[in-house]
C-alpha cells in the first residue's frame, strides 16, 4: 500500500556495498537472501539459464557432429588466505580453477556451478569485488555459472569465504588423454613459469608479508589448449600444476603411467624473485602452486610443433621441454641439477615448512 | 639471482671436482663429517656427492637443530599448549618433530580428544612478541630451539619483552651449542678408542660461525688434530671446502680455515654475543637426541629474566623419554650409521610418518637422503 509519503510495502533497501556485512539472515532462505541473490549474484553473472530460478538449472543435451558426446564434470572447493592477491581474488580463481580442471581432460567447458560459504560478518562491499570477479573471468572465459548456492555460517565458523565450483564440459572421441598414457621416451612440457602463484599469495600472509613483485598467474588454459590440441600433435596427457606444485603432478603421472621421469633443472622456466621469495623463505619453487600453467606429456617426435603452438599463445610465451619420460619400476621423477649431480623429486610429506638452520 | 647462482655455477663445480680428483691419494681414504643440517641439505639437494670420488666419504652430523631436539623437551611445549592453554609459538620445522604417545605439535594443533592446542608457526621471534601484545589475557611462550644462529633473536625478544614489561610472554629456551656436541662426538668411543668413524676432519658451520666466528673451532684443531673448514651452505661453498680439507689432510696441517670469508671472521657478531651473554647462561647439562646427556652443552635464561623464563614460570619438569627402539636416529647423528643402515629406514619410517627426528627437517640425515638419493640404493 502507497502511503501518503511515499512508502511501499515491497520496498526493500538495497543491499549496503559500502558498510553492511552477512549476517545470518543472508543465509536463512527468507527476504535477505533473496535480495543477497539477485542484487549481487544474480545481477553479476545473470544469464538465462542462471535466470531459470529453479534448484537446478535445465540445460540442452551437448551434441557433437549430431552425435551425443562425453561429458566432462570436476569440482573444486577453493579456499585462500588472503582472498584478495597480487593478479587476481578468490572469486576469479575459483572459475579459473574448476575450468581449467575440465580443460586438461581436453575437454570444451560449457556451464558452471558455484556454491558460497559466507561467514557472518563478511563485508557485503568484499563480496560485491569477489562476485564481480567472478563475472569477469566467467565473462571472459566464454562459461556461464548457470546455478549456485549460498549458505552462511556463525562469525567463527569460517574463513570470510568460501566457493566451491563445478563445471561440465564436452569431450570430442578424437581425444584421449589421461595421466595413465605416459610412455618411456615421451617428452615433458610446462607452459610457463613455476611457482608465481604460490608466491604472490605468500607475499601477502598476514605474518609473512613482504614486497615481492610477482602476480598470480591465475588464468583460464582452453584457449591455450585448444590451440594444443589442434596442432593434432600426440598428446598423451596434460594437467594444471596447482597445489603441490610440478613436483606433485609429476608424480601423479609417473605412479599413474608407472613409468620414471627425468627432468633438468636448468630447463624448468621460474621467475627469479620466485626463486629468490623460495630462497629466503627456505622452500622448493619445483612444490609450490600455480594456477595458470600447464604441463604436457608428448610424444618425442612431436614436441617441436607443439612448443612452437604453445608459445604463439599469450598463456604459453615461455613454454619449455623440462625433461623426459623414463623407464622405471620405482616411478621416480628425477633431476639433474643445475649442479651437475642427481636427486629425486620426491613426493611432498605434508605442507612445505621452513628450514631453521 | 646475484650472489646466489654465482655459488651454484655447475662448470665451477666441475673444474671443483676435477682438482678434489687429481689430489686425492691413490689408496687413501678421506672421511669428512659436515656438523651443519645445512650442509647436509646442499650436498643432497644438489647431488653433490655424484661429483666426488669414491674414495671421499661425507659422514653427516648432529647439526640439525630440530634432529637433536629430545623427546622430552617437545613434550614440555605440548604440555604447556594442551594443560596450560598457552599460545604456543614456535619455528616451522619444530612442528612435526615426533613426541611421546604418538604426537608432535602439528598433531596437539588438531586436538588430542576434547582438548586441541593454540600452536602457531613463526618466522620470527618478533612475531612471537607481537601475538603476546595482541592477546594480553593469554599466556603466550616461545618454543625457542636452535644453535648459535637463533639464539640471538630469542635473546634480544626477551630483554625487549621486558622493557615492554609484557607478562604474558615467556620463552621455553631449548638452545644448544655446537662447540659442545662437537667435543662430545670427538671424545665418542666410535671416534677415539674404536675408530670405527674414521673422521679426518669438518666442514664447519656456515650461519653458527657468523656469531661465534672461527675462534671456537681453534681447540678442535689444535687438540683432536682435526682439520676444520668453515663453509657457506651453498653447494660450491662445500665442494671449496671438501678441496681444502683434502690438501690438510694430504699436508698433514689441523689448521680451522675459513672458506666463508665474506660473513664469518675469527671474533663472530660481537653485539650479538653480548646480547646472548646478557640474557643467557650454561646449563649444566642437557640431553640431546643421539648425544644423550652432554655436560654444558645448552643455554638456560639467567635470573635477572626469570619472569620471562616458561619452565619456571609454569614449573615444568624436564623428563627424559627414551628414542623408539628400532629408530637409530641416535647413531645417524653421531655419524655412527648412515640413514640406510637403519631398519626401518623408508619403510615404518618415511618423511610422511617420521618416526625419528632425522626424518623430519629436510636436513636432517635420514629425510635428505630419503627425498633426494634414496635411488642409489634401488637402481
Amino acid at each position: 500500500m502507497a502511503g501518503a509519503r511515499g512508502v511501499r510495502s515491497d520496498y526493500v533497501r538495497s543491499l549496503d556495498l559500502k558498510h553492511g556485512r552477512v549476517d545470518l539472515t543472508h543465509g536463512s532462505g527468507g527476504r535477505a537472501m533473496m535480495q543477497l541473490i539477485s542484487e549481487l549474484f544474480a545481477r553479476h553473472l545473470g544469464n538465462e539459464y542462471l535466470g531459470q530460478g529453479n534448484d537446478g538449472a535445465l540445460l540442452p543435451a551437448p551434441v557433437i557432429d549430431g552425435k551425443p558426446c562425453r561429458l566432462v564434470m570436476s569440482t573444486d572447493c577453493h579456499v585462500v588466505t588472503p582472498l584478495f592477491f597480487p593478479g587476481g581474488d578468490i572469486g576469479c580463481l575459483s572459475v579459473h580453477g574448476t575450468l581449467n580442471d575440465v580443460a586438461v581432460m581436453g575437454a570444451t567447458p560449457l556451464y558452471l556451478a558455484a556454491g558460497f560459504i559466507l561467514e557472518e560478518g563478511f563485508p557485503l562491499g568484499d563480496l560485491a569485488c569477489i562476485v564481480e570477479s567472478m563475472a569477469n573471468a566467467a565473462r571472459q572465459a566464454g562459461v556461464p555459472v548457470v546455478t549456485g548456492d549460498t549458505k552462511v555460517v556463525e562469525r567463527g565458523k569460517g574463513d570470510g569465504v568460501f566457493i566451491t565450483t563445478t563445471g561440465v564440459g564436452i569431450l570430442p572421441d578424437s581425444v584421449q588423454l589421461g595421466g595413465e598414457r605416459a610412455r618411456p621416451g615421451d617428452v615433458v612440457l610446462v607452459s610457463g613459469t613455476m611457482g608465481d602463484h604460490g608466491v604472490a599469495i605468500m607475499s601477502k600472509r598476514e605474518n609473512l608479508s613482504f614486497d615481492a613483485p610477482i602476480e598470480s598467474d591465475t588464468a583460464a588454459l582452453h584457449g591455450l589448449i585448444a590451440a594444443m590440441l589442434a596442432t593434432q600433435a600426440d598428446i598423451r596427457c596434460l594437467r594444471d600444476p596447482t597445489r603441490g606444485g610440478l613436483a606433485s603432478t609429476l608424480n601423479e603421472i609417473a605412479s599413474q603411467s608407472g613409468v620414471g621421469m627425468m627432468l633438468n633443472e636448468k630447463a624448468i622456466p621460474v621467475k627469479p624473485v620466485v626463486v629468490a621469495a623460495c630462497e629466503f623463505l627456505g622452500l622448493d619453487p619445483l612444490y609450490v602452486a600455480n594456477e595458470g600453467k600447464l604441463l604436457a606429456i608428448c610424444a618425442a617426435a612431436d614436441a617441436g610443433r607443439l612448443l612452437e603452438a604453445m608459445r604463439a599463445h599469450p598463456l604459453a610465451r615461455e613454454a619449455a621441454l623440462i625433461g623426459e619420460v623414463i623407464a622405471d619400476d620405482h616411478h621416480f621423477v628425477q633431476l639433474t641439477t643445475a649442479f651437475g649431480g642427481r636427486r629425486i623429486v620426491d613426493w611432498l610429506a605434508g605442507d612445505q615448512l621452513p628450514r631453521i638452520c | 639471482m646475484k650472489y646466489i647462482d654465482e655459488f651454484r655455477d655447475g662448470e665451477v663445480a666441475k673444474t671443483l671436482a676435477g682438482k678434489i680428483a687429481a689430489l686425492v691419494e691413490p689408496g687413501r681414504r678421506y672421511s669428512f663429517m659436515e656438523f651443519c643440517g645445512g650442509h647436509t641439505h646442499a650436498i643432497s639437494r644438489y647431488g653433490l656427492s655424484d661429483l666426488l670420488p669414491e674414495s671421499l666419504r661425507l659422514v653427516h652430523g648432529p647439526g640439525c637443530p630440530v634432529c637433536v631436539l629430545p623427546i622430552g623437551r617437545v613434550d614440555m611445549a605440548i604440555k604447556l599448549a594442551l594443560d596450560q592453554q598457552v599460545i604456543l609459538c614456535t619455528y616451522g620445522d619444530t612442528l612435526r618433530v615426533p613426541a611421546s604417545d604418538g604426537l608432535s605439535l602439528m598433531k596437539a594443533k588438531a586436538g588430542v580428544g576434547a582438548r586441541s592446542g593454540d600452536i602457531r608457526m613463526v618466522y620470527s621471534t618478533l612475531d612471537a612478541l607481537q601475538i603476546a601484545r595482541d592477546n594480553p589475557e593469554r599466556e603466550v611462550v616461545f618454543f625457542a630451539i636452535g644453535f648459535e644462529t637463533t639464539t640471538p633473536p630469542t635473546a634480544l625478544a626477551i630483554q625487549q619483552a621486558q622493557r615492554e614489561q609484557l607478562s604474558n610472554f615467556s620463552v621455553l629456551c631449548c638452545h644448544v651449542l655446537t662447540p659442545a656436541a662437537i667435543s662430545t662426538i670427538l671424545e665418542s668411543p666410535e671416534v677415539r678408542q674404536w675408530g670405527t668413524v674414521p673422521i679426518d676432519g669438518f666442514i664447519g658451520p656456515a650461519h653458527v660461525s657468523t656469531v661465534i666466528g672461527s675462534r671456537p673451532y681453534e681447540f678442535f684443531a689444535e687438540e683432536y688434530r682435526k682439520p676444520v673448514v668453515i663453509a657457506g651452505f651453498e653447494p660450491l661453498d662445500v665442494m671449496q671446502a671438501i678441496l681444502m680439507l683434502v690438501r690438510q689432510v694430504n699436508e698433514g696441517r689441523a689448521e680451522v680455515e675459513n672458506e666463508f670469508s665474506r660473513a664469518v671472521n675469527r671474533e663472530g657478531n660481537l653485539k650479538a654475543q653480548d646480547r646472548v651473554a646478557e640474557v643467557f647462561e650454561l646449563r649444566r647439562e642437557f640431553e640431546w637426541r643421539g648425544l644423550s646427556v652432554v655436560p654444558y652443552s645448552a643455554l638456560r635464561i639467567r635470573e635477572h629474566y626469570a619472569a620471562f623464563d616458561a619452565e619456571r614460570r609454569f614449573k615444568l619438569d624436564y623428563r627424559s623419554v627414551p628414542d623408539n627402539k628400532a629408530c637409530e636416529c641416535g647413531a645417524i647423528l653421531r655419524g655412527v650409521k648412515r640413514p640406510q643402515e637403519c631398519k626401518i629406514f623408508g619403510t615404518v619410517c618415511t618423511p610422511a610418518n617420521p618416526i625419528g627426528s632425522c626424518m623430519v627437517s629436510s636436513e636432517g640425515a635420514c629425510a635428505a637422503h630419503y627425498s633426494y638419493g634414496r635411488y642409489k640404493e634401488l637402481s
